[in-house]
Parts: C-alpha cells; sequence; structure tokens
C-alpha cells in the first residue's frame, strides 16, 4: 500500500460527533488528511452544560472545551473554523466553503463525514420579535444569560422538552419567576409518556414555577419605546396573557442539511444512511443530522442525543476508513440510546425507547427515586427510565442491549 | 496509565462502570469508586473509551 498516497478526509461538523470522529481515525493509526470544517469561530465545546452550569454562570467558558480538541494541535486536523459548507458536489468530490477570513474555497475529498448538527427551531411568524432566545450555542446561551442580568423576569419558557425544563430549573434555581408553556397536555411526550412528564411537572411545580399544559402561544405583548422594542408577555391559545420580560423557546431542533440540497444525497429528516452510517460510497454521517437504518429497532433513527454524538462520530469515522481500503464494514451501528437530564435535584435519565406499556421496577416516584421498564407492543423489554438511580439507568441499559427478558430485568433492577 | 477522577465534575451518571467495570463502580449510595487506579494495558481502550463517554468528562488519564 506504500504506493497510495494518504487518503484526503473532510470532516463537516466541529462539534461532538466531528471531533470524536478525527480522533477516532486518528486513533485507528491513519495518516489521513483531515480538514475539520466549523461554522462557528469558536473551538469545539460542550452543549450539556449551555442550558445548565454555564448558563447558571457557575462555569467559565475554559470548562466547555471538548476533550479531543482542549489541545487543538494533538488532533492532527486543518482547522477551518468560522467556515460554512455552502454545497456538495459528489462527482467532483469536493465540498465548497464559505469564510468571513478566507470567502469561498473548494476543499477536495476521498472521504468525507458529515457531521453538522441542527439547529434551534423557531416559532412561525416570530422574525424580528425581540427578547427570543433559544439556547443551541455558546452565542445563544451568552445572549440569554445577559437578557436575563439586564431585564430579569418573569421568564417565559415555551415549550417543556429537556431543554425547555433545563433553563426553567437554571433560573428558578436563582430565584426567578418561571412560567413554562407546553401545547402538548404533558411535558416530554414525544421522548417518555404522559405520565412520567406529570412528574416532571409536578417537581417544577413544587419548585414554584407556573407549568401552563396543553396551550398553544397565539403572539406576544411589545413595549414599542420607539426606537427599540421589548417583550411584556405573552398571549395564550386560551387567551390568557402571562407577563414576560425574556422568552426562550424550546421547541425542538432541525438537522442542518440544507448545504446538501442538489448534492444527490437523500435527505429525509436528516440524512439517509445504511446501518452502517454510509449514505453513499466514501460519504458517512454522524450524530444529530444522520437518520441511519437502526438495526435494533427496524426502522430509521435520528437521535439528538450527546452519547450518540460521541459514539456515531467514532463509529463513523470507523466505517469511512473501512470503506476507503476497500475493507469490510464494522458490525451496524444499533446501540441502545441513552441519554440525561439534570433539573433541580432530579437526575433523569433514559435508556431505549419509550413504548405502550410500563411498570415501576425498582423505588417510589412519589420519593423522586425509581426505575420504570417500558414495554413495546409485544410485551418485550424496550426502554428504562431511572429517576436519580444512575446504576438503574445503565444496568438497564446494558440489560436492553443484551436483549434480556421482562423478568431478567425486573431482578436486575429490583 | 493512570486514572483520575474530578468528582467535582463526576455526576455518578455510572457510563464508566457500563464500558470498564473492572475499573469504575458506581455503588448503591450513588458515587463513583474506582477500583483500579492503574489499570493494566489490557483494559486501557475501555477506559480510553470510558473517559471519552464521560457525560461530564470528569475522567482524566495521565500517561
Amino acid at each position: 500500500m506504500s504506493d497510495i498516497v494518504a487518503p484526503r478526509i473532510v470532516i463537516v461538523g466541529a462539534s461532538l460527533a466531528g471531533v470524536h470522529a478525527a480522533q477516532a481515525i486518528r486513533r485507528a493509526g491513519s495518516d489521513a488528511t483531515i480538514t475539520l470544517i466549523g461554522d462557528e469561530t469558536d473551538q469545539p465545546y460542550d452543549r450539556p452544560p449551555l442550558s445548565k452550569q454555564y448558563l447558571a454562570g457557575e462555569w467559565d467558558a475554559d470548562k466547555l472545551a471538548l476533550r479531543p480538541s482542549k489541545d487543538p494541535e494533538s488532533l492532527g486536523v486543518d482547522w477551518r473554523l468560522g467556515t460554512d459548507a455552502v454545497g456538495l458536489d459528489l462527482d467532483t468530490r469536493t465540498v465548497r466553503t464559505l469564510s468571513m477570513a478566507d470567502g469561498a474555497d473548494e476543499i477536495g475529498f476521498d472521504g468525507l463525514v458529515i457531521a453538522t448538527g441542527a439547529r434551534a427551531r423557531r416559532l412561525p411568524g416570530t422574525e424580528g420579535v425581540t427578547d427570543l432566545h433559544v439556547v443551541r450555542s455558546k452565542a445563544d446561551s451568552d445572549r440569554l444569560r445577559a437578557a436575563v442580568d439586564d431585564r430579569g423576569g418573569p421568564i417565559a419558557v415555551i415549550g417543556a422538552g429537556f431543554i425547555g425544563g433545563e433553563v426553567a430549573a437554571t433560573f428558578r434555581s436563582q430565584g426567578h419567576d418561571v412560567v413554562m408553556i407546553e401545547a402538548a397536555d404533558a411535558p416530554l411526550t414525544r421522548v417518555l409518556d404522559a405520565e412520567a412528564g406529570m412528574l416532571v411537572a409536578e417537581r417544577h411545580r413544587a419548585e414554584g414555577v407556573d407549568v401552563r399544559l396543553g396551550v398553544g402561544v397565539e403572539g406576544f405583548e411589545i413595549d414599542d419605546h420607539g426606537d427599540h422594542q421589548h417583550v411584556r408577555g405573552v398571549r395564550l391559545g386560551d387567551g390568557s396573557v402571562v407577563e414576560a420580560r425574556t422568552v426562550v423557546v424550546g421547541i425542538g431542533a432541525i438537522p442542518n442539511t440544507e448545504w446538501l440540497g442538489g448534492s444527490g444525497l437523500e435527505l429525509d429528516n436528516g440524512v439517509r444512511a445504511d446501518s452502517t452510517c454510509l449514505a453513499a460510497p466514501g460519504v458517512v454521517v454522524a450524530g444529530d443530522v444522520a437518520n441511519w437504518d437502526h438495526p435494533r429497532y427496524g426502522r430509521s433513527m435520528r437521535v439528538e442525543q450527546w452519547d450518540n454524538g460521541v459514539d456515531q462520530g467514532g463509529y463513523a469515522g470507523r466505517r469511512l476508513l473501512a470503506d476507503l481500503a476497500g475493507e469490510p464494514a464494522p458490525e451496524p451501528f444499533g446501540p441502545v440510546p441513552w441519554f440525561w437530564s439534570d433539573q433541580y435535584d432530579w437526575k433523569i435519565q433514559f435508556a431505549g425507547v419509550s413504548g405502550p406499556t410500563k411498570e415501576t421496577v425498582h423505588g417510589d416516584p412519589a420519593e423522586g427515586r425509581f426505575a420504570q421498564l417500558y414495554l413495546d407492543v409485544d410485551g418485550a423489554p424496550c426502554g428504562v427510565l431511572a429517576v436519580n438511580r444512575p446504576r438503574h439507568a445503565i444496568k438497564g441499559r446494558q440489560a436492553l442491549t443484551a436483549g434480556a427478558s421482562v423478568e431478567e430485568i425486573r431482578d436486575t433492577l429490583a | 496509565m493512570k486514572v483520575v477522577v474530578d468528582f467535582d465534575l463526576c455526576e455518578s451518571n455510572a457510563v464508566c462502570m457500563e464500558i470498564a467495570p473492572e475499573v469504575f463502580e458506581v455503588r448503591d449510595d450513588d458515587f463513583l469508586y474506582v477500583l483500579e487506579e492503574n489499570p493494566g494495558e489490557a483494559l486501557h481502550d475501555k477506559v480510553r473509551d470510558a473517559a471519552d463517554r464521560c457525560p461530564k468528562q470528569a475522567i482524566t488519564l495521565e500517561d
């Protein structure tokens, strides 16, 4: 193989999945050249604290650095930060880029990792409304922190998902008045179930958050000061108006695939890929943007979770090396998903996927320390929810991975 | 390889225990115990993986 020059690998997306792809390629001993393209100008950072410790002002920016890139030189990549990928041509095998500093460029590749993540979904029709915030980037978190420091509460959080819940908990814990507004009848029904969602809602209410469920947002009350405007309140679907000086919108995320339009890749809720994360010859996907055929669940999935970013990033890097070397693909990528959320003194962890029925297998939900097992339509174990029981979450994940029976999981988690 | 855990960061998510139970154990008191501060070479890949997958990035490996 010595007559073959080192392959050129381009990684688009310099956050969790992209950085872990680069690390995996280096750890595999590859001599590939790696170009790592990221649209933000900051060195890669970790996002979970943006709605928690960093937003609270407890952590400074240094603490956010992603470990594999803490020493940017050590990764052995050509960094192209502050650079947008704006197009992909699979025939000429080039990525077109645009940056403030360097203008337009074209970067050729033999292998490509697509890890462009997702961006925060915004409320339709709210362009130009001031004092509306999302929390996705460090800059978003900085702006929100500054706005709350400047204008104080009340703070309205629209969407009672994990980001909304964490932001509400962070500000409520600092003594601000917080109202949380959710269109569904319970929080977290997209991920868990209504009963678990209501436990979380009640936890927020016990802290003094005004939780409004089953009601949508109609619009905003604006104070017009001539040269500038400020939000005064949020108008709800039931006709009521809740007072708010700062509004945080946490209603999900949209995969960043626009730059791939016309590339020939299949774009459907992210970038479609096979069970080994391969989207086309020499092209792999990882992280929030990846919609791959999940072998465990027999359907395509897109997983917006931290652990998946690390795991799938590494897998995609190795998968790409095998493809470039003409070697057999590794085993399909089929992990049991896992995530955590910290709200007040609750550590919520969930492994697997939700199902139509569930049972409490450990502890008591009323005491905020328990584990529950979800069963799928066939009555087989499919998910484990643990609150303030981290061992149970991880043991549950191991059992789900191993395909354990209901009885075995009951025993393990008792 | 020496395993160092920053216990100010660690929140006992127990991911490390899933990956390298020979080295990390979260007990019923919900605290993490490092069972092997200087794991043998056979465990190094697992321990590196555990450090990568720690959601709090609380595990550091020293040479």
